[in-house]
């Protein structure tokens, strides 16, 4: 497994170099002087000279890299022009948000698709497999952030059940109670599109287990068969999930954005955003990065979990 | 044909059936948006963009506006079929992109291995180490928000999809016998590549295309819903939702009709991806 583990960081390595290339990059894919465009059109000569001087944008470009990634090793992201604060602290404030968000709706997403798929697969071609099927065309099909909206009509103007946005109530809010209130909706429009997909392969793997020759001699032992599904066929069912709620997981943390949009969500996809409408470089710069590494470790810690589930991967 | 293999058959035309009526009514639900989209400019519509204050946010239904009116009291109904000119030429636009973009890089890597092979998949693999989405928004964020740029932005980060399939295909394919016959006939690298090799990509291309139309216009539409693709005042779905948020609480039919748009347009293109799928993969059809 050390051995596994050293080949998969080795890997990474230029992946994390790429990845911070490429953030760095985004600053220079603009067309012009990027501190003309980050300060605007009524901006004087002194200003932007300070700006280029400050981003040391008159350096040659791979030394602008070398400089930026010297700071960035030291944590240091930079200054976001429109909050004038270290963009890291923001940054990270931020992404505490969105980090709630994206574990709860992956945890729906798990625990909700393993639970339809299994059920699915226990009696195919039953109403609840036939909805569940209606379900992830729907899925894949539905923009989460007009989910979002329709979610929100329902259960916050029609219903009143829930709140439409933010992460507390102005007045009075601050609990636990509030908190999961304000999650509730955010959470199911992330988790919805997920848990159609983790259901579907859930399903179609678990059906393919529940035709081999074990399950047959489980069934033959005289197992009950809640018990051949769960104890027997589900526990090698989980292995081929596994990956692709890894893959999800990354999936939502992208499409948080837009569920944070929806709800005004204070978390780093709302700052992202807010940071490109204001051609705050150096902010979006830091939220891209801080997702992209997140996404990068993630995946790796996934396959590493892979490994450990099935030891075949290890010796290919 | 013996009795058994009616049977059979009937069983299999009979399961099939539900599917191809799903699939006819998807590409029906298709024809509309694409002649809408393409008629727009010689149907009896009011002007999209003709603003109407007194007659704002009026409700589905509501005298000489079908499906109501928007915040500046904007026609709907013009309004959504002139946003699916944009909607459908951006989601068609940036998938032919990215696939003539995906394939070419693929079949050049899984050809000629190497170093064009590792290049390509390294650059993949960079491309990849994002979520797409965000990759997508940093790119805006470089360029500057606009449709244009939006579409740039989509094109690229949704190429390594195609680069990996083209690849796949290529370097199954390269060492059989059909292509050592006619590298030994004398046939060049370029001839191979375009006579003996392209063809086999066809079918998967076609089908990962199809799917990934719907893929797009969700992108550029929720580009535009961010505020970062399509600006004010031109039509287009993402920026109808992106706008009518805020009136969401007053007058939801602003918000929920364009959302239904793009829903019902994906649905229908994923449908018609499945039932391509089916179709041009003969294990499906008589599996």
């Amino acid at each position: 497994m050390s051995r596994y583990l050293l080949r998969r960081l080795l890997l990474l390595a230029p992946v994390l170099l790429g990845v911070s290339v490429v953030v760095f990059l985004v600053l220079h894919l603009s067309p012009g002087d990027p501190a003309e465009i980050m300060l605007g059109s009524q901006a004087s000569q002194e200003d932007v000279a300070r700006l280029r001087a400050s981003l040391g944008l008159d350096e040659p470009l791979p030394m602008q890299y070398v400089r930026w990634m010297g700071h960035v090793l030291q944590g240091d992201l930079g200054r976001s022009i429109r909050m004038r604060q270290p963009v890291l602290g923001e940054v990270l404030i931020r992404f505490r948000a969105t980090l709630l968000l994206t574990a709860t709706a992956l945890l729906l997403s798990t625990v909700g698709g393993v639970t339809l798929g299994v059920l699915s697969a226990s009696r195919p071609n039953s109403m609840v497999d036939r909805l569940s099927t209606v379900g992830s065309i729907f899925g894949a099909s539905m923009p989460s952030f007009w989910l979002g909206l329709v979610l929100m009509v329902c259960f916050s103007l029609w219903l009143g059940w829930l709140p439409a946005s933010g992460m507390y109530s102005s007045h009075g809010g601050g609990g636990l109670g509030d908190l999961l209130a304000h999650l509730t909706l955010p959470a199911i429009t992330l988790a919805a599109a997920s848990m159609t997909i983790i259901a579907r392969l859930t399903r179609s793997t678990l059906l393919d287990i529940l035709r081999q020759d074990f399950v047959r001699t489980a069934r033959a032992k005289g197992l009950v068969e809640r018990a051949v599904v769960l104890r027997h066929a589900l526990r090698n069912a989980l292995i081929p999930t596994v990956t692709v709620v890894g893959v999800q997981a990354g999936y939502l943390l992208g499409g948080a954005i837009f569920t944070e949009t929806v709800f005004a969500w204070p978390g780093v996809g709302t700052l992202m955003i807010q940071g490109i409408l204001a051609r705050d470089f150096p902010l979006v710069q830091g939220c891209v990065l801080v997702i992209a590494l997140v996404f990068v470790f993630f995946n790796l810690a996934v396959d590493l979990l892979y490994a450990v589930l099935d030891p075949r991967i290890r010796y290919e | 044909m013996t009795p058994a293999a009616t049977t059979t058959a009937d069983r299999i035309e009979a399961r099939r059936a539900p599917r191809n009526r799903l699939a006819w009514a998807a590409a029906a639900v298709i024809a509309t948006a694409v002649l809408a989209a393409l008629l727009a400019p010689i149907l009896p519509l009011i002007d999209p963009d003709a603003v109407d204050t007194p007659n704002r946010l009026r409700p589905p239904g509501a005298a000489g506006h079908w499906l109501g009116t928007d915040e500046f009291g904007r026609d709907l109904l013009a309004r959504l079929v002139w946003g699916a000119r944009i909607s459908l030429l951006a989601g068609v636009g940036t998938a032919t992109a990215s696939m003539v973009i995906g394939v070419l890089l693929g079949v050049h890597a899984g050809y000629w291995g190497g170093r064009v092979d590792m290049v390509v998949m390294r650059l993949t693999d960079i491309l990849m180490a994002f979520p797409y989405i965000l990759l997508a928004i940093a790119i805006v964020a470089g360029l500057g928000p606009g449709l244009a740029n939006a579409m740039v932005a989509i094109a690229i980060v949704g190429f390594p999809i195609y680069t990996r399939l083209a690849r796949g295909v290529v370097l199954s394919l390269r060492e059989r016998e059909f292509v050592e016959a006619a590298r030994a006939l004398g046939s060049t690298d370029r001839l191979i590549l375009r006579r003996h090799l392209l063809p086999h990509l066809l079918a998967p291309v076609v089908v990962a295309f199809s799917l990934d139309v719907g893929a797009k216009i969700l992108a550029t539409a929720g580009l535009s819903f961010l505020g970062l693709g399509t600006q004010p005042p031109t039509a287009d779905w993402g920026s109808m939702l992106a706008t009518a948020r805020t009136f969401v609480i007053l007058s939801p039919h602003v918000a929920l009709l364009p959302g239904l748009a793009i829903f019902l347009v994906v649905l229908s293109l994923n449908i018609l991806g499945d039932a391509l799928q089916d179709y041009l993969d003969p294990r499906m059809r008589h599996g």
